[in-house]
């Protein structure tokens, strides 16, 4: 895999927490490109570091050695400020639960991030974005008045509406049902097909990651092995090696 | 159980010391009220004691209206005959007559007179000093145009022995020089802070008395072997009921007993402005526990589930907020204290170094303090933990339990409670309420407070959002703006709480600014006067006169139309005490204020003649030719007028106007006003130039134009307005500790929405302002209920006082704007902990689910 040309790349990249006798390392020398228009999967078992990954990815959390790169930028290094604006242009979040404002309406909060950037949005993008989620009629709405796939979708349109470089997506179906659940990955996929959307996307769920191209797996903080293509029973199949190789060691 | 809800208190403890602290505040108020009263009523007790330790017996001249129950008692003062009458009675070893009489004011090195800040200014006789005062410098006074004083006096008007200075007394400007300076016993300079200007004894008699030959006490002393009690027994018996007898002891405590009085309605002052402070930390302290409660619902929940019953639940909350209180209190009472000792010594060094006692803690500072600072976080506790009580153990089970209740309850009670109190206003307002007026005012007031608190939640959302649109062109600012709204009961009671302290302060603003336009509308459209010669309202003892002999040189001045000067008494006409006055020139006064006559002549007054208003006619069923026995302070016996005029109702002056022929017998035969018109044409500035040349030898008025004088009333309304301003700050600044004790409780909550937030992009900066506007609304939603109900309180209380003379109902416009910009000002400072606080928030653990 070559590395020019990554949306995101992550080089050797160790994160410890804690110091000495007591120090945890989530990650242990994680070297990683995320090939652009690209819909990839992290998994691997709890505390195997994937979240950690994500995050630093993300620009979410600072790495322990290493370098992170998004696109061309280094984000290592970058100050509290320079990671905000980073995230707020080139970086789209799609969290697990609570990823709305309780006081503004749909529409309100896919718009959040350009509000905040003082962005004017592009209107034909937006509802290009709306129609892609399948939320025209429910922009008015505020997030208790949707449904929880209908939230995670308002989130995605969110992720999208700013035409990150990456969307990072972490369990976006953990709290919901499989129909729902299906909807919000279509949507993520068909970003990925139609718009050139480069997507990374945490989760634990087989089904969930057949939906990507390429899926990483993270064991004991280092890339264990990948898999392209995947599907549901290939996935279930590489978990089960990893676990085997996990309860030998 | 217990052992829980302890280790919970630990937990929240930030949340509780803020609430713990607007109880400290509240506490500190109330036990330093009490100590300072106390330090204070003991060192008048102390003073007392000293002045009166070496006075076996003193005959005293009853004042000859003293306001009270014996009002009809009339003396004279003590005639050298009576000295020698006491001189005869068996046990008195010798009997001394003494001058004694405050309203003796010494003009400084400056100029000025010396002020005092409530310690009387004695003029007296040198030989009584002898007794306590130690000459520290010089001699005693032996002629005439020699005094001595005492050294705080001589400090303060930073004059020397070998100095001639003027003193004013019952008359105009006289020339004095300085033989001797003296202090007392134990290095003291001054006893409690008073002045004292000793003058030769026919002087004294004839500057504080108004002749020679006369006293106002007589000191007794006792022939060995008889008891200062026995002694007085057979003065008194004696002299017969005209005097006062007492002895040292008697006298001591009658003053202290004055002084007591006087500190007690301080003291009530005080506790008022204390109680307006715990009224606004019961909302902080509600708030608190409804939070606390909130937030631990499932634990409370899961108690219930594991078999506690509701009373255990009370109990908990109850417990916490016992606790809380109990600190509270004692760190309060010891704040209180240091407070108390603090604002003594202020009092001390104010009244000219008033020796005070060593500082105590009266029982009533400690009990008050326990009283206060337990019940009313225990009553603020109370709500919560009856809600806290009827959480179901299901909801332990449940994600999420705190949906919003509806509002209909708490706005009908809301409407009925403030409904209540707005009747018992108008009942206290308009003289209603029985007898119990001011308490149906007070009653009346809370209950709208309350009232307005309730029905606050109503109008939280919609307001703060209406207030919030100034800040809405921003995200960060609309963000600020929708959380604002997000909460109605928590937002309502914070802003509720600093609604009370502007509420107050407007009201009283609006009374005080309704009347001063009032007065002013009057002035203007009545009084036909160019020059008005006044001083400040004195702060002790005798009014501030000027010498008479101005007003006639200024009515011979070109260009001076008229000029008549005013001298003011109290007296008793017909069995009453009333205010009185005699003009210079009484017939230029109708046209000066517009008077007019509704019977008889108002225009001239014979030696014996007298006029007055109608109302006061009408209420005395008096009539043109009816008798009048007026007991003038100074005549011996009461003079018989006959009433000649009635003049009509006036806002500028009331009351009976006496022939100036009968001036000699006032307390003071000086004039306190003067009122001068100019000719058509002439120059007011350049008469005013004049007269103020003539006012040398009175240094306590000034002369000035209509508007000069008005503003000179008004500055005593400034400073009650001050006063008031400085008294509510406290309640002012424990509302600011709840919406810091708000603000910090919304940016915990929403702790994941924050670290959304952040994730996408929205930079600490911004952060900062969603949280500062967040803060700025609920100040502003705040300040604006208060301006509402206060401006509504103040217009109830001027339609009121309409028939007192404040006709004009007049808002303070500009004021009440300065409260809510200050308000807004306030909510950025609130602010900035809790953004602060939200800046650092952590994306990473805020965004991590469990």
């Amino acid at each position: 895999m070559g590395t020019s040309g990554a949306a995101a790349r992550a080089a050797g990249v160790w994160k410890v927490y804690g110091t000495g006798e007591a120090s945890v390392k989530a990650l242990r020398g994680v070297s990683v490109a995320l090939a652009r228009a690209e819909f990839t999967a992290i998994m691997g078992p709890s505390g195997s570091g994937k979240s950690t990954l994500m995050h630093c990815l993300a620009g979410l959390d600072t790495v322990s050695q290493g370098d992170v790169y998004l696109g061309d930028e280094k984000l290592t290094g970058l100050s509290d400020a320079g990671l905000t604006k980073l995230r707020r242009e080139r970086v789209g979040f799609v969290f697990q639960q609570f990823n709305l404002l309780p006081t503004l309406t749909a529409a309100e909060n896919i718009l959040l991030p350009l509000a905040i950037a003082g962005r004017k949005p592009d209107r034909d993008w937006y509802a290009t974005v709306v129609d892609a989620v399948g939320l025209r009629d429910r922009l008015e709405h505020r997030p208790a008045q949707l449904s929880g796939g209908q939230q995670q979708r308002v989130a995605c349109a969110r992720a999208m509406v700013t035409r990150p470089d990456v969307i990072f997506a972490d369990e976006p179906t953990g709290n919901l049902d499989s129909r729902s659940g299906a909807e919000v990955l279509g949507f993520l996929r068909d970003s990925v097909r139609q718009f050139g959307q480069t997507v990374v996307m945490v989760t634990h769920d087989p089904t969930a990651a057949s939906y990507a191209d390429r899926v990483l797996f993270l064991a004991d903080g280092v890339v264990v092995t990948e898999l392209p293509h995947p599907t549901p029973e290939a996935i279930l199949d590489t978990m089960k090696r990893l676990d085997a190789l996990g309860a030998d060691r | 159980m217990i052992r829980a809800t302890l280790r919970g208190l630990l937990s929240r403890k930030l949340r509780l010391v803020l609430s713990a602290l607007s109880v400290v505040l509240g506490v500190m108020f109330v036990s330093g009220a009490f100590v300072l009263t106390d330090t204070l009523s003991r060192s008048f007790d102390q003073l007392f004691s000293t002045v009166f330790s070496n006075t076996d017996v003193q005959v005293s001249a009853v004042q000859k209206l003293s306001q009270g129950g014996d009002s009809e008692r009339v003396t004279t003062t003590i005639p050298e005959s009576t000295v020698d009458t006491i001189r005869g009675v068996a046990g008195a070893a010798h009997a001394d007559g003494m001058v004694f009489a405050d309203g003796a004011r010494l003009i400084g090195a400056n100029g000025k007179v010396v002020s005092s800040a409530g310690p009387p200014r004695f003029g007296a006789d040198w030989p009584s000093q002898v007794d306590q005062a130690q000459l520290r410098e010089g001699r005693a006074p032996t002629a005439d145009n020699e005094i001595a004083i005492n050294a705080g006096l001589a400090r303060a008007g930073a004059v020397h022995v070998g100095d001639t200075v003027g003193v004013l007394t019952l008359e105009p400007r006289k020339n004095f020089t300085i033989v001797g300076v003296f202090g007392y016993a134990g290095g003291r300079d001054s006893q409690g802070g008073a002045q004292v200007i000793a003058f030769t004894k026919p002087v004294a008699q004839q500057l504080m008395l108004g002749q020679t030959g006369v006293y106002s006490a007589v000191s007794v002393k006792a022939a060995d072997g008889v008891s200062p009690d026995a002694l007085r027994d057979r003065v008194a018996a004696k002299l017969g009921s005209a005097y006062d007898v007492k002895t040292g002891k008697q006298l001591a405590d009658q003053n202290a007993a004055a002084a007591h009085t006087a500190l007690s309605f301080f003291n009530n002052i005080l506790i008022g402005f204390a109680a307006v402070a715990l009224f606004v930390a019961v909302f902080l302290i509600l708030n608190t526990f409804s939070i606390i409660v909130a937030n631990r619902t499932r634990e409370l929940a899961l108690m219930r589930a594991m078999g506690a019953n509701r009373r255990q639940v009370i109990g908990s909350v109850l417990l916490e907020a016992g606790v809380t209180g109990l600190v509270a209190s004692v760190l309060g009472l010891a704040a209180g204290i240091g407070v108390g000792a603090l604002l003594a010594k202020v009092f001390s060094s104010f009244a000219g170094g008033f020796q005070l006692a060593g500082l105590t803690v009266p029982p009533a500072a400690w009990i008050s303090a326990l009283a206060v600072g337990l019940g009313v976080t225990m009553l603020a506790a109370l709500i919560p933990a009856l809600r806290a009580s009827r959480i179901p153990p299901v909801a332990a089970m449940r994600e999420s339990s705190t949906q919003d209740r509806p509002l209909t309850r708490i706005t009908v009670i809301g409407t009925i409670v403030f409904a209540l109190g707005a009747t018992a206003l108008g009942l206290g307002l308009t003289d209603n309420a029985g007898g119990n007026g001011l308490w149906a005012i007070l009653g009346g007031v809370l209950l709208a407070f309350v009232g307005t608190a309730l029905l606050t939640p109503l109008v939280a959302r919609p307001v703060s959002a209406a207030i919030g649109r100034l800040f809405a062109w921003s995200v960060p600012g609309n963000l600020g703006r929708l959380n604002a709204g997000r909460n109605p009961r928590r937002t309502a009671i914070t802003a509720a709480a600093l609604m009370v302290g502007i509420a107050l302060i407007t009201g009283v603003n609006t009374v005080l600014t309704s009347a001063k336009t009032s007065i002013t509308k009057v002035a203007n459209e009545q009084a036909h006067v160019d020059l008005i010669i006044s001083g400040d309202p004195a702060m002790s003892g005798m009014p501030a006169t000027y010498d008479k002999s101005v007003i006639d040189q200024a009515s011979r001045m070109d260009g001076v139309q008229s000029a008549s000067a005013l001298y003011e008494d109290m007296a008793i006409v017909n069995g009453d005490h009333t205010f009185l006055g005699a003009f210079s020139d009484q017939s230029v006064v109708a046209g000066m204020f517009s008077l007019t006559a509704a019977a008889g002549d108002i225009n001239q007054l014979g030696d014996r003649q007298a006029i007055v208003d109608a109302p006061y006619a009408k209420d005395h069923n008096l009539t043109v030719g009816s008798p009048l026995t007026v007991q003038l302070a100074r005549s011996n016996d009461p003079v018989q007028l006959t009433l000649t005029g009635i003049y009509n109702k006036s806002d500028l002056i009331n009351g009976f106007m006496l022939p100036a022929t009968l001036v000699p017998d006032f307390t003071v035969a000086q004039p306190a006003l003067g009122f001068i018109q100019v000719k058509p044409g002439a120059s007011v500035s350049a008469i005013k130039s004049k007269v103020d040349g003539l006012l040398a030898n009175s240094p306590e008025v000034t002369v000035g134009d209509r508007s000069d004088y008005l503003n000179q009333q008004s500055a005593a309304a400034d400073q009650v307005l001050l006063m008031v301003q400085i008294l509510l700050a406290l309640a002012i600044l424990i509302a600011v500790l709840g919406v810091i004790n708000t603000l910090a409780l919304s940016v915990l909550e929403r702790t994941r929405e924050l670290g959304l937030l952040r994730a996408i992009g929205l930079s600490r900066a911004q952060t900062m302002r969603m949280v500062t506007v967040e803060a700025v609304v609920i100040s502003a939603f705040g300040a604006l209920l208060g301006l509402v109900v206060g401006s509504g309180l103040g217009t109830a209380v001027v339609r009121a006082l309409k028939d007192q003379g404040i006709t004009e109902l007049s808002l303070p416009w500009t004021q009440m704007i300065t409260y809510l910009v200050l308000a807004g000002v306030v909510g950025v400072f609130a602010a900035v902990l809790p953004a602060i606080r939200a800046a650092r928030t952590n994306v990473l653990q805020a965004i991590a689910y469990e």
